[in-house]
């Protein structure tokens, strides 16, 4: 008779396991069976009544059914919470492709870029950037620099003067000012490697002329520097700064601080010197004026120009500016129409070790 | 300086092989660099013919259809010059001929054949101011002699070409032939052609009829001489030819003789009417206000930097600019003198700055070589002798208290390899010397004698600059330099800064250092002395800036009118004002936002807090964290009194932020500019690891209710004198004013964290510094707790 009913429930636990279909009910079946009135709780406690022989194999038998039931119960709630999930899953699903929450794009104008790849490049090379100041004195803009008063040189470079009792302070025409002033703090009037980037001013507007627009010098004083050392330097920041298929050809020409003076032209690197109208049909473009510093500067800023020689080279940031992202005409740098300035919002560098 | 090859091949021979553009890129490697080089009629297929016969077009009241002899056949022609005629020689473009007004092809008109054109002289493309009115008015008449058949262009004489250079500066010899036959000379190494300075003299001398008297210092050289009946007339076509290639308009054979030797020698000559003039001439300054009408019938006011050229009795001429009307060469001129002169350069250049720019005031701004001044003025009495008949006499007035010896300048060979970073051997440095017509001496070094034409060589390195042009710059090998090591740097903070505002999402502007007069006080506090210019190019542009903002406002404004208002803008740029006698220039940092910040679903509009913010991030990333407040002060008068801070940094006001005055825009834009030089200068401290706390910490919260006119700064401050440094953040968390409390009050909710870096706090410890904090608030400030 015992085991009949143990038999019956079993039968009665698989067949109601089987037709659950939740945790829920899975849950009831749990307090049905394993609950304080359940019915294998029911089926241990009455062992009692079980004759003493028998009571080994009816434990072992209860013990059975709980562990059946166990099982299956596990069995099931795990393919229910399965279930369960992936319903929630998909009910979270969201539409991927709507629009993000933008974070604002911040950027750098594009002078600035420029201007930080030409520090890094001389940085690397040893220089130390020199900003010197933006007004000057007509001495160290022009007298120190071999361009005495009445010079037909100042022609190139008309000048902003400041009102002044003296007519002696004006807007920088040129970053070579900052020479002037690197030569006369080092104290030590020894050596001297320096770039100088920064605003300058000319009277002079047109497509390709801003009254206002940036260059960068650079200086380096040693005791045995010469053409060929401007020509390597130059050569290697022409190169790093414009690609490495880039080459590059000195012309003889004239500035008053620089003797002797070159100009600088590089390949064109729109049509690698096949000739276009960026270069003109002629495969060079003019980037650079550079030239050995002119004994007269060396010597009205302290040093001995029988003991040191220097090269000095000059460039507009704007032209590389113009050239690396394609920008037809200067004002536009200076326009400031945020469609033009937040396109310069992400990296790239040309110099670049790999 | 415009280079006729013709011209030039008077003193050089030019190999016949080389082409104009050769020529030019071959002057350019050697330091002159040209604009153009090409032939000075760009015309094809043009020759002389003979009209044969000339009948009116039967459908035109003025075409006439021609047949026109060219040698080799005979072309049918309808041509529309009312001067077209039989028997005329004229100049035939042949079908295929180029012509700067397009292409010439056969074809009818009016239902007649024509197989070619007749041109006029303006059709040949020559510059308006060379042509004559009959040169447009009718087709070109050859004299009845000119061979037909033959090259039209060669028949005129105009088949030259033309370089046209841009000099630098210091090459005042290259302006002249002579000059550019020096250079070509020392390129292609050939000799130089001595020129022709021959003529008679009559017996009479100069200096028996005429005096000159200097009475300036700015006059060191003065030469004059007479030519007696000279006859007025068209120059031969040779000199009006190469005047036009120089871009000189031929006059008359008198005027055109003193330009053609000015272009030959590069000294400028002028020939005043002897009688007009009279026969005492004086150099001298001009007086203040002192007046002068000159050639082109204007009336100058001069002052005492100017250099006249007077009689007893007044001014006749602008020293090296422009003659004087009264004494100028005109048809029924006889007798002229000729006047050829230096003058001091800088003086000539702030006169013709001022008054005119010619060729001849940008000859003598760039220097004269005095032995010129002596041969020009025999040169144009030997062209005036051969082309005007002219008498000369005997004898020149002289004044000169110049030097004209050769400069003698050493130059040590090791010294220029070591400049050039070349190896080059002393042969072939004598030889490039010599190409330059240099007299070179070897003794310990080499002793170089430079003419007097090369003003521009003073120096040893002027004349390793000569060496390095004829070997070739581009020749240089390039190497890098061999210096000890140092370390390279660059401002790092400029830089760090400018990456940290594009990082929050600001744009970088960068906009001009001069804005107009009338608004260098905008956005500022006005203490200080503007800087302006003294000759600026507009009004728009005359001063130097003080503030940042007025530029960005203009940004904003350029923008807006584009439709583009969601702008976060920043600027690092200097600002500039005067203190006592000296300029000072600092650097600022200006912002600007309107419009949205965050953008598309989150949108959220720019407020004062928002720019605090950013205000705040740069201020911690700078390393001033805890040393910065936001304070009421003396704002600009542009911005919203109410709605804006000034930003005090270390004790010291460095700089503002708000919203903009609605009385300077309506708009909702906010501005923030700081003194970034002042605020950098204040230092620094290290940044330090500090001991994160393994105890919990305990947060309390409390909301109290204020007068609306106590600020939030004010309660911070009051909490943190009542806690000790257990307390470490107090977050403002709440900000309610509406319907639940008194109408002047306003309710502030604070978030409280009490934490101990050395034990775990207990509830009671907390409790104790909790209550004698809002102990403190409540008497310090009236304040009342919100949930009592």
């Amino acid at each position: 008779m015992n085991n009949d009913k143990l038999k019956d429930t079993k039968k009665l636990l698989e067949e109601d396991l089987k037709i659950a279909s939740n945790e829920k009910e899975l849950n009831d079946l749990k307090v049905k069976y394993l609950g304080k009135k359940g019915l294998i709780t029911e089926l241990n406690s009455s062992i009692k009544n079980i004759p003493n022989e028998e009571k080994k194999s009816y434990g072992l038998a209860v013990n059975g059914l709980r562990t059946l039931f166990n099982n299956i119960y596990e069995e099931k709630l795990e393919i229910f919470k399965k279930e369960e999930l992936n319903k929630k899953i998909s009910n979270e699903t969201i539409d991927i492709t709507l629009p993000s929450k933008k974070i604002k794009k911040g950027s750098l104008h594009p002078m600035t870029l420029i201007t930080e790849e030409f520090e890094d490049l001389f940085v690397s090379m040893g220089y130390t950037v020199y900003e010197g100041p933006e007004i000057e004195t007509d001495e160290n803009c022009f007298q120190k620099l071999n361009v005495p008063k009445g010079h037909p040189a100042r022609d190139a470079q008309d000048t902003f003067y400041l009102k002044d009792e003296f007519e002696n302070f004006l807007l920088r025409t040129q970053t070579s000012t900052a020479q002037v002033h690197a030569m006369e703090e080092n104290t030590t009037k020894g050596p001297l490697r320096i770039v100088c980037p920064g605003k300058v001013y000319r009277r002079d507007e047109d497509a390709t002329h801003s009254h206002q627009f940036m260059q960068i010098e650079g200086l380096v004083i040693d005791e045995d520097v010469s053409m060929a050392d401007l020509k390597g330097t130059l050569e290697m920041f022409c190169k790093k700064i414009l690609g490495e298929k880039t080459e590059i050809r000195f012309r003889p020409s004239y500035f008053p601080f620089t003797e002797p003076s070159v100009e600088v032209d590089v390949s064109c690197f729109k049509c690698q010197g096949k000739g276009c109208n960026l270069c003109k049909q002629t495969g060079w473009i003019e980037v650079l004026g550079a030239g050995m510093v002119h004994p007269n500067v060396l010597k009205m800023c302290g040093y001995d120009p029988k003991k040191y020689q220097g090269f000095a080279f000059g460039t507009g940031i704007d032209r590389f500016a113009m050239f690396k992202y394609g920008i037809p005409d200067i004002r536009t740098i200076y326009g400031n129409d945020i469609r033009f300035i937040e396109q310069f919002n992400r990296k790239d560098d040309t110099y670049e070790v790999k | 300086m415009k280079l006729s090859r013709k011209f030039v091949s008077d003193y050089l021979d030019l190999d016949k092989n080389l082409s104009i553009t050769k020529i030019a890129e071959d002057m350019t490697s050697v330091g002159n660099e040209y604009d153009s080089a090409s032939s000075l009629i760009n015309c094809t297929n043009l020759v002389v013919g003979e009209v044969i016969s000339c009948e009116n077009h039967p459908d035109s009241d003025h075409l006439h259809c021609c047949v026109v002899d060219i040698g080799t056949e005979k072309l049918n022609i309808v041509c529309g010059a009312p001067n077209c005629r039989k028997g005329l020689k004229v100049i035939v473009a042949k079908a295929g001929a180029i012509l700067p007004g397009g292409t010439i092809k056969k074809g009818l008109i009016r239902g007649a054949e024509s197989n070619g054109m007749l041109c006029s002289l303006a059709e040949l493309g020559l510059e308006n101011k060379f042509l004559e009115e009959k040169d447009h008015a009718g087709i070109y008449e050859f004299p009845a002699t000119t061979e037909i058949g033959i090259d039209a262009i060669s028949a005129l004489e105009l088949d030259d070409e033309v370089i046209d250079f841009e000099l630098t500066s210091n090459r005042g010899d290259l302006l002249s032939i002579l000059g550019m036959a020096y250079e070509l000379g020392a390129i292609y190494n050939k000799k130089v052609k001595p020129i022709d300075l021959n003529h008679s003299e009559v017996k009479e001398n100069v200096n028996d009829v005429f005096k000159i008297k200097i009475e300036t210092t700015d006059c060191p050289l003065f030469l004059a001489k007479k030519a007696l009946n000279v006859t007025i007339k068209e120059s031969p076509a040779f000199i009006k030819n190469r005047l036009i290639a120089s871009g000189i308009r031929p006059i008359n054979n008198v005027v055109d003789i003193s330009n053609y030797v000015m272009l030959e020698t590069g000294q400028p000559l002028h020939f005043y009417d002897a009688n007009s003039l009279g026969d005492t001439l004086i150099v001298r300054n001009a007086k203040e206000n002192e007046t002068l009408t000159t050639l082109d019938n204007i009336k100058r006011t001069l002052s005492p930097d100017d250099i006249v050229i007077s009689t007893p009795k007044e001014a006749v001429g602008l020293a090296g600019v422009m003659g004087g009307l009264s004494t100028e060469v005109e048809n029924t001129t006889k007798d002229i003198i000729i006047e050829s002169a230096i003058f001091d350069n800088i003086k000539i250049r702030k006169t013709s700055k001022k008054i005119l720019r010619s060729e001849a005031s940008n000859r003598f701004e760039k220097g004269l070589d005095p032995n010129r001044t002596y041969m020009a003025i025999e040169r144009s009495c030997a062209l005036l002798e051969k082309y005007a008949k002219a008498k000369i006499m005997t004898g020149t007035v002289t004044y000169d208290k110049l030097a004209k010896e050769n400069k003698k300048i050493n130059l040590s060979l090791n010294k220029l390899n070591k400049v050039l970073g070349i190896t080059i051997s002393e042969e072939e440095v004598i030889s490039i010397l010599e190409r330059l017509t240099f007299t070179v001496t070897k003794k310990d070094s080499l002793e170089v004698e430079v003419p007097t034409r090369r003003r521009d060589i003073s120096i040893e390195e002027d004349l390793i600059e000569e060496v390095g042009r004829i070997y070739g710059m581009d020749n240089i090998k390039g190497k890098l330099p061999v210096l000890n090591v140092s370390l390279g740097a660059y401002n790092k903070t400029k830089r760090a800064l400018k990456h940290q505002l594009a990082s929050l999402g600001l744009n970088e502007t960068m906009s001009y250092t001069l804005i107009p007069k009338e608004h260098v006080f905008d956005f500022t506090t006005e203490k200080f002395t503007p800087i302006y210019l003294n000759d600026a190019m507009s009004e728009d542009r005359n001063t130097l800036r003080n503030s940042l903002l007025y530029s960005l406002k203009e940004i904003y404004l350029y923008n807006k009118a584009r439709n583009n208002t969601n702008l976060s803008l920043f600027e690092i740029a200097k600002c500039f004002y005067k203190e006592n006698t000296t300029y000072k220039e600092e650097l600022h940092l200006g912002i600007l936002l309107s419009g949205d910040y965050f953008l598309d679903i989150k949108k959220e509009r720019v407020d004062f807090y928002i720019l605090k913010g950013i205000a705040e991030n740069i201020l911690d990333f700078l390393g001033y964290e805890n040393r910065y407040s936001f304070q009421k002060g003396d704002l600009p008068k542009e911005l919203h009194p109410g709605m804006s801070a000034c930003i005090n940094v270390g004790g010291t006001i460095l700089g503002f932020l708000g919203h903009i005055h609605p009385e300077t825009l309506k708009d909702d834009v906010y501005l923030l500019e700081i003194n970034l030089d002042k605020l950098l200068s204040l230092k620094t401290s290290k940044m330090k690891y500090k001991d994160i706390s393994k105890y919990p910490s305990i947060i309390k919260d409390i909301a109290f209710i204020v007068d609306k006119d106590i600020s939030s700064k004010e309660i911070i401050d009051t909490i943190k004198k009542a806690s000790s440094k257990r307390l470490t953040n107090i977050e403002l968390f709440d900000l309610y004013t509406g319907d639940k409390i008194a109408s002047d009050k306003k309710s502030l909710a604070y978030k409280l964290t009490f934490m101990d870096t050395t034990k775990t706090l207990t509830e009671e410890e907390v409790m104790l510094e909790f209550n004698s904090i809002i102990d403190k608030v409540e008497k310090t400030l009236k304040a009342t707790l919100r949930d009592k």
